[in-house]
């Protein structure tokens, strides 16, 4: 996900449009409102998981602690460009623990945090069903398999130049 | 309908498409008009073939020549010498993990070793039909149970007989008989229920289920509304995990297509029977896999387990009784009830029948998706189908049931697999991931990497499971770093036995399995790891030390600029470059920079 393009007013009109759609289903439709909303802003700050409180006539503590509970959703706001380092026990076994070390080198922070600068962040990731191309990272939506660490510096440096 | 002298089948399964099966479909349908031969050869999007290692995969019918490693670029070459000269471009078709008679020359899927055998019958559409036509399922006498049972207005507790007979078993993990699930819940008197699909696909290292909503969504469909109709159920949901985009792409347009049949919907062959489905999507949780956490998943919670009674048949989603099977599980319900019961149970051992899907992965040649009948040894599939290991290695272990599994060690190669079997040798069937592991795969690494998942992925709910998970973690840290004892062998197998018996569902139950396992088939590891502080296979950091064989150094101080510590000294040309332990950081920068592979670890 990540990546946006959209002015803050269209995203929050865009968020208005998918709450009215859910308005008053209550706890069950929560999961698939925050997985839209997620889709819009890349991660869920305070003021949008207010405002799905209110659409499903839900606290903002219930909404919260769903958000806390999974994985996917997130808090903090991605980098621009997301690594993500597959540590599936597919990916894990061929050596993705050093493409992992290699990535953070590169980039200066460590798996779960973004550059200062807004730019970059790393996570890791518990296979994306492509384990025959093990080992597997994704950079935003693109996937590359069989890697080894000597490949990465040409990857990165691609997603380095596009800015 | 065209009548067409060829079909060229392009994967577009996960693998496949990552790696440019889109661009190739793309080619095709550029270049084919160019020779004149689009009203002749017909280019199929299919779902995965199995061989992701070898993907893009392409396969051309009637001759059944595979092409493997395609690229976009080969498109021309392949219409130009195959489909219009009818000579084969054989250098498309060794695969380049060459393993024995399967890079022999023979092409054919039929003959090659991956496939020959291997019995596809949860997986047998995939691949082989296109899975965003619902028109080719039924060309494959997809819906034909479904409407035999509707129109004739069957007796549902004639089919669940049936399902019984044929002994089918849940394909989820556990492995609990699908027939009597169905009976209990049809058995239960309420006018709401519900069928639930398990598409959380948890083990990492594990992708059927996900080959099979990508490769043939509509066997899915249609098992869950036999079971609807069985049990009396007319909604469903298909719990998919998020990372699997493309299965759920597919799987919404075969209900799209389904509903326009009138597959789904109200009144299903005229027969007065409505059924629904819908997706719901998971958010990255390992424990919703479960099935109790699934169901709170879906009503909008958080995915913590309920204990159990009052089991799902009788209060599941929303407090009505739900039944859940896995996406393999439902797979094979249209071919057993086509085919009868007695089909089915003649294939496999004597309690487990039927096939298993596998995803092969790890440390072997030929990774990928393959559907066995119980009973087939673990040598078979790692030997046979997997054409061993790579780079003649030496296979030390095959991993299966994932983070509630364990190990099977070389001398256990000969097991026949099926539940029973695998339980008698501390593992489990599991979902069906299956990783190799070779001699360079340090077991207490391995037990260290479940355990950092299970820490992670605990709900925290008990505290068995939260803190004797993290407890067993800490140790296995300590020993892959060098500072452990043996008593801290002994205590990893009291905690194991605590959250055993103390844990409130499989996950704690299980979480030790990967470290028994490993202590039992490989404890000589552990005691390496405390006793003579030393990883043989130099992956616990903590263990391995960098050393320069004095007798290949060339002097050439390369190693020194690269170390980020400085710690290395030596003079060019004169003297030989030595580490100073005590200072190394254990980067390897310097081993990858020496060009005389003088810099070791040991
Ligand atoms: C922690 C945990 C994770 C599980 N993950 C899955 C999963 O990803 N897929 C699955 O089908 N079953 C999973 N199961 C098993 C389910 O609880 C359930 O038994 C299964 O879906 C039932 O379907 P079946 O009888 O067709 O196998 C998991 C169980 C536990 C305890
Ligand atoms: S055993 Fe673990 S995952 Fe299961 S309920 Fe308890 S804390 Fe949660
Ligand atoms: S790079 Fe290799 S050959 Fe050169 S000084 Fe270092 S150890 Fe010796
Ligand atoms: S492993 Fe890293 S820190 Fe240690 S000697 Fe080599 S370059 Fe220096
Ligand atoms: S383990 Fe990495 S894709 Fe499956």
């Amino acid at each position: 996900m990540g990546k946006t393009k959209m002015t803050p007013e269209e995203m929050s009109a865009k968020l208005d449009a998918v709450l009215a759609t859910h308005k008053g289903e209550g706890q069950k439709a929560l999961m698939s409102t925050l997985q839209q909303a997620q889709g819009i802003y890349g991660y869920l700050p305070l003021p949008v998981q207010k405002k799905v409180a209110e659409a499903l006539d839900l606290s903002v503590a219930e909404v919260y602690g769903v958000i806390s509970f999974y994985s996917f959703f997130s808090l903090k706001p991605k980098g621009e460009t997301v690594f993500t380092v597959c540590l599936g026990t597919a990916c894990y076994v061929k050596g993705a623990q050093a493409l992992l070390e290699k990535i953070e080198e590169s980039i200066g922070v460590s798996s779960g945090d973004v550059t200062k600068d807004g730019k970059y962040s790393i996570s890791a990731c518990r296979c994306v069903g492509a384990c025959g191309l093990a080992p597997v990272i994704l950079v935003n939506e693109d996937v590359y398999g069989r890697l080894t660490p000597e490949e990465l510096p040409a990857i990165i440096a691609k997603y380095k130049e596009a800015d | 309908m065209d009548l067409f002298r060829a079909h060229v089948l392009v994967c577009c399964g996960t693998g496949c498409t990552s790696s440019s099966s889109p661009r190739i479909m793309e080619q095709f349908d550029q270049l084919l008009p160019q020779f004149g031969l689009d009203k002749e050869i017909k280019v199929v999007k299919t779902g995965c073939f199995g061989l992701c290692a070898e993907g893009p995969v392409v396969v051309i019918y009637p001759e059944g020549v595979m092409y493997y490693r395609v690229s976009p670029d080969d498109v021309k070459e392949i219409i130009s010498e195959h489909l219009l000269k009818g000579r084969y471009v054989h250098r498309l078709m060794t695969m380049a993990v060459a393993s024995g008679s399967a890079a022999s020359g023979s092409f054919a899927a039929e003959d090659n070793s991956f496939f020959s055998k291997q019995l596809r019958i949860a997986l047998r559409n995939c691949g082989v039909i296109n899975p965003e036509k619902i028109e080719e399922y039924i060309a494959h006498d997809g819906y034909a149970a479904l409407g035999s049972i509707l129109t004739e207005k069957r007796d549902p507790f004639e089919i669940i007989q049936a399902i019984k007979a044929s002994g089918l078993r849940g394909r989820g993990g556990g492995g609990f008989p699908t027939g009597n699930k169905w009976e209990f819940a049809a058995k239960v008197q309420n006018d709401t229920k519900y069928v639930c699909c398990n598409a959380d696909e948890g083990d990492p290292g594990a992708f059927m289920d996900r080959s099979i909503l990508e490769g043939d969504p509509h066997s899915v469909i249609e098992a869950m509304t036999i079971a609807g109709y069985c049990i009396g159920a007319h909604q469903g949901y298909v719990y998919v995990r998020a990372e699997y985009p493309i299965a759920v792409e597919r799987l919404q347009i075969a209900i799209n297509q389904a509903r326009e049949y009138g597959l789904l919907g109200e009144n299903i062959f005229d027969s007065g029977f409505d059924f629904d489905l819908d997706i719901r999507l998971g958010a990255g949780a390992f424990v919703c896999g479960e099935e109790t956490a699934l169901m709170r998943s879906i009503e909008g919670k958080r995915g913590n387990p309920t204990p159990r009674p009052p089991f799902p048949a009788v209060k599941g989603l929303f407090g009505k009784p739900t039944i859940l099977n896995n996406v393999e599980t439902y797979a094979n319900i249209p071919v057993i009830l086509r085919k009868g019961a007695d089909w089915f149970a003649s294939i496999g051992t004597e309690k487990s029948k039927g096939t298993k899907v596998f995803a092969l992965g790890g440390k072997v040649n030929n990774v990928g998706l393959v559907e066995i009948p119980m009973g087939t040894t673990v040598r078979e599939i790692v030997f046979d189908i997997g054409g061993g290991i790579p780079k003649n290695k030496a296979f030390k272990a095959v991993q299966t049931g994932g983070p509630s599994g364990g190990c099977i060690p070389a001398s256990l190669l000969d097991t026949p697999i099926d539940y029973d079997n695998l339980i008698a040798v501390g593992s489990m069937m599991g979902s069906g991931g299956m990783i190799v592991m070779d001699e360079d795969t340090c077991m207490v690494d391995i037990a260290k990497f479940f355990l950092e998942f299970t820490v992670d992925e605990s709900c925290g709910k008990c505290s068995p499971c939260r803190i004797g998970t993290k407890r067993m973690y800490e140790i296995l840290s300590k020993i892959t770093d060098g500072t452990g004892t043996m008593d801290d062998i002994k205590a990893l197998e009291e905690v194991a036995l605590a959250l055993k018996n103390g844990s409130l569902c499989a996950l704690g139950q299980t979480a030790a399995n990967p470290i028994l396992s490993t202590l039992h088939h490989f404890r000589d590891e552990y005691i390496e790891h405390v006793v003579d502080k030393k990883c043989r296979c130099h992956v616990c950091k903590g263990l391995t030390q960098y050393y320069i064989e004095p007798d290949l150094c060339k002097k050439c101080s390369l190693c020194a600029k690269k170390c980020p510590v400085g710690c290395i000294s030596g003079v060019v040309g004169k003297e030989t470059y030595v580490i100073n332990p005590d200072a190394c950081i254990k980067c390897g920068a310097c081993m990858d920079a020496c060009k005389f592979k003088a810099v070791v670890k040991k």
